[in-house]
């Protein structure tokens, strides 16, 4: 039972993650995720500070609001700064980060609550933090309950705005002279990728959730020339490594989210010299 | 010298444009009419990207305001369609040609609505009007540039609208595609559209259009052809390049249109 809900975990992050990181590397911020998941640790320290609890929803909205104001000093810094893209995510995750770091070590004294702890979940617990009602009955585990809703968010988001986003990815300055919000379609993109990015994290840890973003899009661009099916090339390189990755840590009883991460390496190489070698 | 334009379609009142400090546009005033082929003409840096990107919005003026059909940008929309320079996209972006020019749909249907017939026939006719019907299912990134030119082109024509503005939409396209473009645009300017294009051609700027705005980060001159296509007037855009005013000079003269300053060019 416990192999099922891992794979189910990882799945469900693959397949949020694999979505929303198709928009992402087309924008060429694929380390966005990356960054938030740092930057987001002020918002988790303020909840937490407030709440005193781990997994709540203020927690979530916190970090994803946080990770919003992220993106908005980004594009704060990008445009109106003159510092390149890439340099203003590093300015800004580092700073943010730090901010988090500071508000743990000065505020948090007394409570059990340190970076680590925050930043890195592990799949493999996935299992044993399950949710039993108060009359005994057991639902599974939290994070998978979470992260399906997560997934339906995304799946719906995507659905409902694969146009928009489409348009205001390839063209924004068309979109925005058609009238089109891209500010509005950008930062509903980035609030997802928060949200999601935080969810994830707490669950299965950090280098999972950067790969899952930047892995199975940059795996189906190279498979195909549409979005709409490199969003679903994405969301199934996610699921094969998902799986595959489950299998091959049984397998040489290694750590589940290298292996899954590995597993995405391997499919990489196979859409590459596909890519190569046999794409007309 | 500037000449306004009586019931105008596109108002410019006292727009400035500045970047970092520094004004890259300076007080342009000016107006078009109704059903005219309008070359905007300068030297490069003159501001013609940035005057174009200030009327559709899409940069803060410092001062100014603009007005198309009398109205506001954001009341008429849909009968505005804007080309931007093709260098502004990802051309590796993963889509095809019909799906761009589809785009040019969305002012009217909306993001919603699937597409209906009507919008893939119009689509299909604005690609044969470039001379792209073949291409339709072809990826953008194996494109050459004046073939992504032409499918920017044709989203703009998609659009159908009535006022056009186009940056530099003939840039790498080859001359018997421009011409037939050109003709292309002169129709659609007898059917009372209006059309502001950014071009550095003056032989076909001068044969084409009957309206131009000069450029060079203050305003030049805004008037029909006859009024402001003369030397001085170039000379003070372009500065004092010999070979340039050559040409024009020979255009000129060709054309019986006044000349000033005979004299001095030789
Ligand atoms: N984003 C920007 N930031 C700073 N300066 C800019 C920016 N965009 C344009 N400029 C400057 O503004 C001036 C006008 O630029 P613009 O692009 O409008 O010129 P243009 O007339 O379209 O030139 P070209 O013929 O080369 O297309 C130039 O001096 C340019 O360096
Ligand atoms: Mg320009």
């Amino acid at each position: 039972m416990s192999a099922f809900w891992i794979i189910l975990t990882g799945s469900l992050v693959a397949a949020s993650c694999g979505l929303l990181g198709c928009f992402l590397i087309l924008r060429r911020m694929a380390m966005i995720g990356d960054a938030i998941s740092h930057a987001v640790l002020p918002g988790i320290v303020i909840a937490y500070i407030f709440t005193h609890s781990l997994d709540s929803l203020p927690m979530i909205l916190g970090a994803t609001s946080v990770g919003l104001l992220a993106t908005f000093l980004i594009e704060l810094v990008h445009q109106k700064g003159k510092v390149q893209a890439d340099a203003a995510i590093g300015l800004i995750f580092t700073f943010l980060f730090s901010c988090g770091v500071i508000l743990i070590s000065s505020w948090t004294k007394h409570i059990d609550l340190d970076a680590d702890c925050v930043l890195h979940g592990e799949i493999a617990m996935v299992p044993f933090e399950l949710w039993i009602t108060e009359s005994g009955l057991n639902l599974g585990p939290i994070a998978v309950w979470k992260l399906s809703i997560l997934f339906l968010i995304v799946v719906g988001l995507i659905y409902v705005g694969y146009r928009p986003l489409r348009l205001t990815t390839f063209d924004p300055q068309y979109a925005a002279a058609i009238g089109v919000s891209t500010g509005f379609w950008h930062y509903l993109l980035m609030g997802a990728v928060s949200m999601t990015t935080v969810l994830s994290f707490e669950s299965v840890g950090a280098i999972l959730v950067v790969a899952f973003l930047v892995a199975p899009p940059a795996i189906a661009y190279l498979l195909t020339e549409r979005l709409d099916h490199m969003l679903l090339i994405s969301l199934l390189a996610g699921l094969i490594s998902a799986v595959g990755g489950y299998a091959l840590a049984a397998a040489l009883e290694g750590a589940i989210a290298g292996a899954m991460t590995a597993v995405l390496g391997i499919e990489f190489i196979f859409a590459y010299c596909y890519y190569v070698y046999l794409r007309k | 010298m500037i000449i306004q334009a009586e019931n105008p379609v596109v108002e410019v009142h006292n727009l400035s444009v500045t970047y970092h400090n520094k004004p890259v546009l300076w007080e342009a005033d000016f107006s078009i009419p109704a059903g005219n082929l309008v070359g905007i003409l300068g030297p490069n840096g003159a501001g013609k990207t940035t005057l174009i990107k200030a009327i559709m919005n899409l940069v803060d003026p410092s001062s100014g305001y603009v007005k198309l059909f009398d109205r506001p940008l954001d009341e008429v929309r849909p009968r505005v369609s804007y080309v931007p320079q093709k260098e502004s996209v990802d051309w590796d972006f993963p889509t095809n040609v019909l799906d761009v020019v589809l785009m040019g749909r969305f002012g009217k249907r909306g993001f919603f609505r699937s597409w209906t017939r009507k919008d893939k026939e119009i689509a299909l006719a604005c690609l044969e009007k470039v001379g792209m019907q073949d291409f339709q299912k072809r990826q953008i990134s194996q494109l050459s540039g004046g073939q992504q030119q032409r499918v920017f082109l044709a989203r703009s024509l998609a659009q159908e609208a009535d006022l056009y503005f186009m940056d530099e939409p003939f840039a790498g396209i080859d001359a018997a595609t421009e011409d037939s473009i050109l003709k292309l645009l002169l129709e659609m300017r007898s059917m009372g559209k209006t059309l502001l294009i950014v071009h550095h051609d003056l032989q076909s700027a001068f044969e084409y259009f009957d309206w131009f705005v000069f450029l060079n980060t203050r305003l030049v001159a805004s008037g029909p052809k006859a009024e402001v296509f003369n030397r001085e007037i170039l000379q003070e855009t372009y500065g004092s390049k010999l070979t340039l005013l050559h040409t024009i000079s020979n255009l000129l003269t060709k054309e019986g249109l006044p000349m000033r300053d005979e004299t001095d060019l030789e």
